[in-house]
């Protein structure tokens, strides 16, 4: 591999075998088969899902059925999040393929959104996207894109054409030589042991002395906990799209190839599994 | 983007031009004299010198300005001297006009002036209506003035012959002095002020400007008869006034305004395309009753003016039904002149700076611009010392604003708007402790995020009150913030300068400058500076942190997929609604659902299935087609609605397409279509492009079996892919050297990028076509011609078949991606000829339409046309300044990357060019070489070993002699006789077929032709109902055809495919039909992929050199296996 634009093809090309199990308290008809499914890193639960839905409604009565959300081992997923991250951050370290259970009942309102059609998702999906060009640029690449550029966006996303996709997102991946970087880096760090959802900070690519900051320089800022000390073994994983990269990573260079469709950087810092 | 020069002059009268592709004012050395004063038009500029003499410039064009006078020798026949130039009293002269009446000697033909040359000397012209004559160039006639034919019979009493010589406007890129003579001798007094404008008055004759001058008693001079082809015009005429003139601005339309010396300004009325000086004036107050005016500049739809006081003013309510306008409003900024250039862009001096202003976002729709923006370029004697500097005129309205003053990040600011109403869920899902941690990121990040300046890009501009509801005491106090802020703004871009060498403007004229919104837009405020994002890393190669990132991601792969590939993939289900044009009558559309599913199939390629929901007779049915049998997605123009056609090989044969209706599901489609059959990139050299009607590019990627004998692929197998842009022909040729020409004869060479129907949206590329409606009149004893029709006639406004209403009002653009550009005109350039007031007339509808009024003519029609113009991206860059009505490119030839490749084109005028300096890596070329022809040309095709035909407007065709790589452009043309009373239209050459298409639609093959006589003997009729003609590398023969017969329809312009084609048999013997139904143009000149062939073992591999050797004509028909062996092995099947 010898091109950083392989990069970007892997890392949207990434899969997560899942294995979805209907909720053992779900009334059913029949036995209800579990069902396989190559899942996409980079889209959403709800946008992939279709077949899912298919599969079990045909053992469930149509009185039985509410809102379908999902759960892993006891946490509701978040559909809001990418499917990969939701993997990174919950499952890193489990056996595949990822089981899933799928609920049609009691939707736990406090914990998950309603996705009552894709547009509600186009929308998340949308405004994640600016937020992060409002970081990098200003909002002038954003701005200056019109609605069908949008629309591109979202559809390569949800059509899962590459192609497509970057085609404009690479519009909003670029920046003046100059400057060495973007304004900042739109990224989101998420830790599993904590009650926030979600570290969001406003960081610059270059340091003030023209130094190019790392992952390592973006943790020691925003969580030097993850960050492992000389003599003790490590105590937390720093995963990107199931992979870990160095701390000396240059956070710009993460930023433009690691980054999800929505041009958020999503960082899980789990714990390392202490086997 | 076209280069264009802004013009300026100094305080010390020295002219500068500024090249929008250039770096620097350089100044125009040339000028003897110190200037006043410029005005610029893109193919000259106008000047005064301080000897208050006007001077005109013409820029050199590839093309030169060559005008061919004509005479005619006239003899008549005695028994005693047989034809003699004794002739009868009663005749005309011996020396005539076409006409007989005028007396035209051949030393009566001067020069008009010193600025113009001969070509060469006076010579018969032999050409008569497209046939050669026999020797002499003589035409007989049974009398004077009769019909002329070219043969002598027993019966022709007289004859006659044209005599033609060429002169060239020989003083381009010099100052030319133009003699201030009117109509009665030299002009009272000098001259003060010039303008120069009104090209869009009237496109005949080409090239037509309308110059306005002043004189220093305040008088105000019209120059007569400039065009084309006489640039420097013909004399003054004076026009009357309602008082003293000071100065004067003329616009490139018929907007003329002029200011008087007390300060007010007038109007001109009455310009019309019979009447370009007008009629009248009309009188508008200052802007400023205290101040009067002093200066005035028009556009096509605005009027900028300066009052005494160096205000500046815009007119509002500025259009072609009212020149005059509504009111005055004030805006920001003080100037000493100000200037309309092209599309409205306006320039300027300011008073405090003396420097070059040009107005920032001046758009059709907000006319009146954002801000003033200063134009610091250093002139070319100032660059030495200052190397840094490098803003060209194209870049400096777009580079990356200042910094904005640094604030104090610890103050909070109110939050963001833009940013927090789209990230709603953000903050709905965001827990009470996040809310405060997003707050404190939001209220760090707001100093440097200001909305305003988001939405405006540009700090400057939020100083600027909207520009619709200024009123004067609130300028006044904009006044002083705007001026401030321009000041710093000079100040952190005037570095280049020092002090005192800061160059001091005196006037400034963008008439000839291109910069347009589009070109400002596709240089965004970040484009200056961006970088892409392969050359970032690029330092980063080899670091280990990289290394780790591609190991880790190939064990990802690994782990969680290679393991389950057995896994279904997800079947991704768009599913929405659509129009669908139902399949039974009445025809319409209807509402559908439509669901598509995708899916990986278990080699990982892509596909799909789409399938259309529809009610028949309450009962619910379902329409599919399979993505991978799709062969093209065809967009239908349509005014109201984004539609396209599906056609699958059984659908194509049917004529029969799934017609839809739907907004972005085409792009969808054709992304899903490419994918399924695995094709991405760009296209491959070999490819096939086509273009339809509608101007759409597609291109098809040809299998090794398509020219396959005896069994090829069917036609209408064929897989086409759209490409981004619009053009109205393209043609290329197996080393992927391709060009198109547009709908507005602009040239564009492809960049080689794109293919998918996203990746190419690299270049913005705008077309220019026109709609046209008719106006029909029926004539009555009582009121003359009306618009009160018989029962029975057609529409009073119609299309040209009459059948459909087309008003001014209901008429639309073709499609709503066309946007009008001009108001209706009436067109006289239709053919039949017209009257001064565009009218045609015919004894009754439809009738063939003459241009003058006969007893025997009741009704009469004319053609309005408007023009709309398209803007959109493909992966085209334009090839500067000449349009093209057609371009032709060699078969094979150069396979090094710097060997020149033969290119010729016909500019739209009817010059042959010749391009030189393409080669693959450069495909636009360098510079036109003109050949030259005795009458406009039409069409032209280089074939194999460097045979060039062209075929003449008069429908004749013509073979160049010697054409080679050491004499490009050849050295002489031979006239080649059309077939019987057939007039051609177009040629292809292929590797030794020459092909012909007639106005009448035949299609004629070149009989006989040898190396020796490269002319061939004969044309051979091969059918009929042919619209274009493609003929290929491998003499493959490809035609647009009419009339094609389907199982659902009959299809006008379809693909068809000449099967049977052989070295012995270059006529082939059917053919095969393909995509059809709107196709107008194909070249399969890049196919040179041979089919798979047995070799013929006892031929020897002689003639290696007749390939590549281009002196050398073309082997003789029989040799013709050997060379078709030969290709094989070299060239042949590289897939």
């Amino acid at each position: 591999m010898a091109d950083d634009k392989d990069v970007l093809r892997d890392v949207w090309f990434g899969r997560i075998p899942t294995c979805f199990t209907l909720y053992q308290d779900e009334i059913t008809e029949r036995e209800a088969e579990p069902f396989y499914l190559l899942l996409p890193r980079m889209s959403y639960l709800t946008l992939v899902t279709d077949k899912v839905k298919k599969h079990f409604l045909k053992v469930m009565k149509a009185e039985d059925i509410e809102e379908m959300w999902f759960d892993f081992e006891g946490t509701s997923l978040k559909w809001h999040y990418p499917i990969g991250l939701l993997f990174d951050l919950h499952a890193s370290n489990t056996a595949l393929p990822w089981s899933i259970t799928v609920h049609f009942k009691n939707f736990p309102k406090c914990d998950l959104l309603h996705c009552p059609s894709n547009s509600v998702i186009e929308a998340h999906f949308m405004s994640s996207i600016k937020e992060a060009d409002a970081l990098k640029h200003k909002s002038q690449v954003i701005n200056d894109m019109q609605k069908k550029d949008h629309k591109q966006l979202w559809m390569g996303l949800q059509n899962d054409k590459f192609d497509q996709f970057w085609a404009m997102n690479r519009k909003l991946m670029e920046y003046p030589t100059e400057e060495g970087g973007f304004r900042y880096i739109p990224f989101r760090i998420y830790l599993t042991m904590s009650d926030r959802p979600f570290i969001q900070k406003l960081f610059r690519p270059i340091s003030p002395d023209g130094h190019t900051h790392t992952l390592g320089d973006l943790l020691k800022e925003v969580y030097p906990v993850a960050i492992p000390n000389d003599d003790e073994s490590k105590r937390y994983q720093v995963v990107i799209h199931g992979i870990e990269p160095l701390l000396e990573t240059p956070l710009q260079w993460l930023s433009e190839h690691l980054s999800h469709p929505d041009n958020f950087l999503h960082i899980s810092v789990i714990p390392a599994p202490s086997d | 983007m076209s280069v264009s020069l802004l013009w300026a002059v100094d305080v010390y009268g020295r002219v500068y031009s500024l090249s929008t592709g250039g770096q620097q004012w350089e100044q125009c050395h040339d000028a003897v004299l110190e200037f006043k004063r410029v005005t610029a038009v893109q193919q000259c500029c106008w000047g005064i010198a301080c000897d208050h003499h006007i001077y005109l410039n013409v820029h050199s064009s590839d093309v030169p300005i060559r005008y061919q006078e004509e005479t005619y020798e006239n003899q008549r026949w005695n028994p005693k001297d047989n034809f003699s130039d004794h002739l009868l009293p009663s005749d005309r002269w011996h020396w005539s006009d076409i006409t007989g009446l005028e007396h035209q000697p051949l030393d009566s033909f001067l020069l008009p002036s010193t600025n113009w040359e001969w070509e060469g000397d006076w010579y018969i012209d032999e050409n008569f209506g497209g046939e050669p004559t026999e020797k002499g160039g003589w035409t007989y006639a049974l009398d004077f003035p009769a019909t002329y034919i070219k043969d002598k019979k027993w019966n022709s009493c007289v004859r006659r012959r044209r005599w033609i010589r060429y002169r060239r406007y020989k003083a381009t890129d010099t100052w030319a002095k133009i003699p201030s003579e009117g109509h009665s001798g030299p002009l009272p007094d000098p001259f003060n002020d010039i303008s120069c404008g009104g090209w869009e008055i009237s496109e005949e004759p080409r090239g037509r400007l309308s110059l306005w001058a002043v004189s220093l008693q305040g008088k105000v001079w019209f120059r007569e008869g400039i065009h084309h082809h006489s640039p420097e015009g013909e004399g003054w005429e004076e026009v009357s006034l309602p008082g003293e003139v000071v100065q004067i601005s003329c616009g490139p339309g018929d907007l003329v305004w002029a200011v008087l010396w007390e300060g007010q300004l007038i109007v001109r009325e009455g310009i019309t395309r019979d009447c370009p000086q007008g009629s009248s004036w009309v009188v508008v107050d200052s802007p400023n009753p205290e101040a009067g005016a002093i200066h005035v500049a028009v556009g096509d739809n605005v009027v900028w003016a300066v009052t005494k006081d160096n205000k500046v003013w815009f007119r509002r309510g500025i259009n072609s039904h009212n020149p005059c306008g509504s009111g005055w409003i004030g805006m920001v900024g003080e100037m000493v002149m100000v200037n309309v250039g092209l599309n409205d862009q306006v320039w300027g001096i300011s008073c405090v700076d003396r420097a070059v202003y040009f107005r920032q976002g001046v758009t059709s729709s907000e006319l009146s611009g954002k801000a003033w923006k200063a134009v610091n370029v250093p002139r070319d004697g100032d660059i030495r010392s200052h190397s840094s500097a490098s803003i060209s005129i194209g870049a400096c309205p777009s580079s990356p604003p200042p910094e904005p003053p640094p604030i104090d990040p610890d103050v909070p600011k109110p939050r963001i708007p833009k940013v927090t109403s789209d990230s709603f869920i953000s903050e709905m899902l965001s827990d009470r402790e996040v809310k405060q941690e997003g707050a404190t990121a939001a209220t760090t990040a707001s100093p440097s995020i200001p909305e305003e300046e988001v939405a405006l890009g540009e700090p400057e501009a939020m100083c600027l009150p909207p520009w619709s509801n200024v009123d004067l005491e609130e300028t006044q106090t904009h006044l002083a913030v705007g001026l401030s802020s321009v000041a710093t703004y000079t100040l952190c871009q005037g570095e280049p300068y020092g002090a005192d060498e800061h160059p001091l403007w005196a006037w400034v004229s963008g008439g000839g400058c291109g910069v347009n919104f589009w070109t400002l837009l596709s240089l965004p405020a970040l484009a200056s500076s961006v970088q892409s994002m392969s050359l970032s890393i690029s330092p980063a190669q080899t670091a280990a942190w990289r290394k780790q990132i591609f190991e880790q991601l190939s064990e990802r792969s690994k782990r969680e997929m290679d393991h389950f590939k057995h896994y279904e993939q997800s079947v991704w289900v768009k599913k929405g609604t659509m129009q669908w044009w139902r399949d039974w009558k009445p025809h319409k559309w209807v509402d559908v659902r439509f669901a598509l599913e995708q899916f990986s199939g278990p080699e990982g390629n892509q596909d799909g299935i789409l399938f259309l929901y529809y009610n028949f007779n309450e009962e619910k049915k379902y329409l599919h087609a399979f993505i991978n049998e799709v062969t093209i997605l065809v967009p239908v123009l349509n005014d109201s609605k984004h539609t396209f056609a599906i056609y699958t090989a059984e659908r194509t044969k049917q004529r029969w397409p799934i017609r839809l209706a739907a907004a972005t599901e085409l792009a969808l489609l054709s992304v899903s279509c490419c994918d399924s059959r695995g094709i991405q990139g760009p296209p491959s050299k070999q490819a096939i492009w086509s273009v339809t009607c509608k101007g759409d590019i597609f291109v098809c990627e040809p299998s090794p079996s398509l020219e396959a004998c005896p069994y090829p692929t069917p036609c209408d197998q064929m897989f086409w892919r759209q490409v981004g842009g619009h053009l109205r022909l393209v043609e290329c040729n197996s080393l992927g050297v391709v060009w198109g020409v547009g709908y507005d004869h602009t040239a564009w060479v492809y960049t080689g990028y794109g293919g998918g129907f996203f990746q190419d949206n690299i270049f913005t590329q705008t077309d220019v076509k026109c709609v046209y409606i008719y106006e029909n009149q029926r004539w009555n004893p009582v009121t003359g011609y009306t618009n009160r029709g018989l029962p029975t006639d057609r529409y009073m406004w119609s299309d040209a078949t009459g059948l459909q209403e087309c008003t001014k009002a209901n008429a639309k653009p073709p499609s709503p991606h066309w946007t009008w550009v001009a108001d209706w005109t009436i067109d006289y350039g239709i053919s039949g000829g017209t009257d001064r007031e565009g009218w045609q007339y015919a004894a009754d509808f439809p009738r063939s339409y003459h241009g003058h009024k006969t007893l025997k003519d009741f009704v009469r029609r004319r053609r309005w046309a408007r023009k709309c113009k398209l803007t959109t991206t493909g992966p085209w860059q334009e090839v500067p300044p000449i349009p093209l009505s057609d371009v032709t490119i060699v078969l094979c030839g150069a396979q090094s990357s710097v060997e020149p490749i033969p290119l010729w084109a016909i500019s739209n005028k009817g010059d042959v060019l010749c391009r030189l300096g393409v080669t693959l890596l450069t495909p636009a070329g360098t510079s036109w070489l003109h050949v030259g022809t005795d009458q406009p040309f039409k069409s032209i095709s280089i074939g194999g070993a460097n045979q060039v035909w062209a075929i003449a407007r008069d429908g004749s065709a013509f073979y160049r002699g010697s054409v080679s790589s050491e004499s490009p452009a050849g050295d002489c043309w031979y006239h080649i006789p059309c077939p019987e009373r057939q007039k051609l239209q177009q040629v292809s050459v292929g590797r030794t077929s020459v092909y012909t298409v007639d106005q009448n639609g035949n299609l004629w093959f070149r009989q006989g032709l040898t190396p020796s006589y490269p002319q061939g003997s004969s044309w051979e009729h091969i059918c009929n109902n042919v619209r274009k003609v493609s003929v290929g590398p491998l003499d493959q023969v490809w035609i647009i055809a009419d009339k094609v017969q389907g199982s659902h329809s009959l299809s006008c312009g379809t693909v068809c495919h000449r099967l049977g084609v052989q070295p012995m048999e270059p006529k082939g013997q059917s053919w095969d039909y393909g995509i059809g139904g709107g196709w107008d143009h194909i070249t399969v000149r890049g196919n040179s992929i041979e089919a798979p062939r047995v070799r013929m073992p006892s031929l020897t591999p002689s003639l290696t050199s007749s390939l590549t050797d281009p002196l050398r004509p073309p082997p003789p028909r029989s040799l013709l296996p050997v060379m078709v062996t030969e290709m094989e092995n070299g060239n042949a099947v590289r897939c």
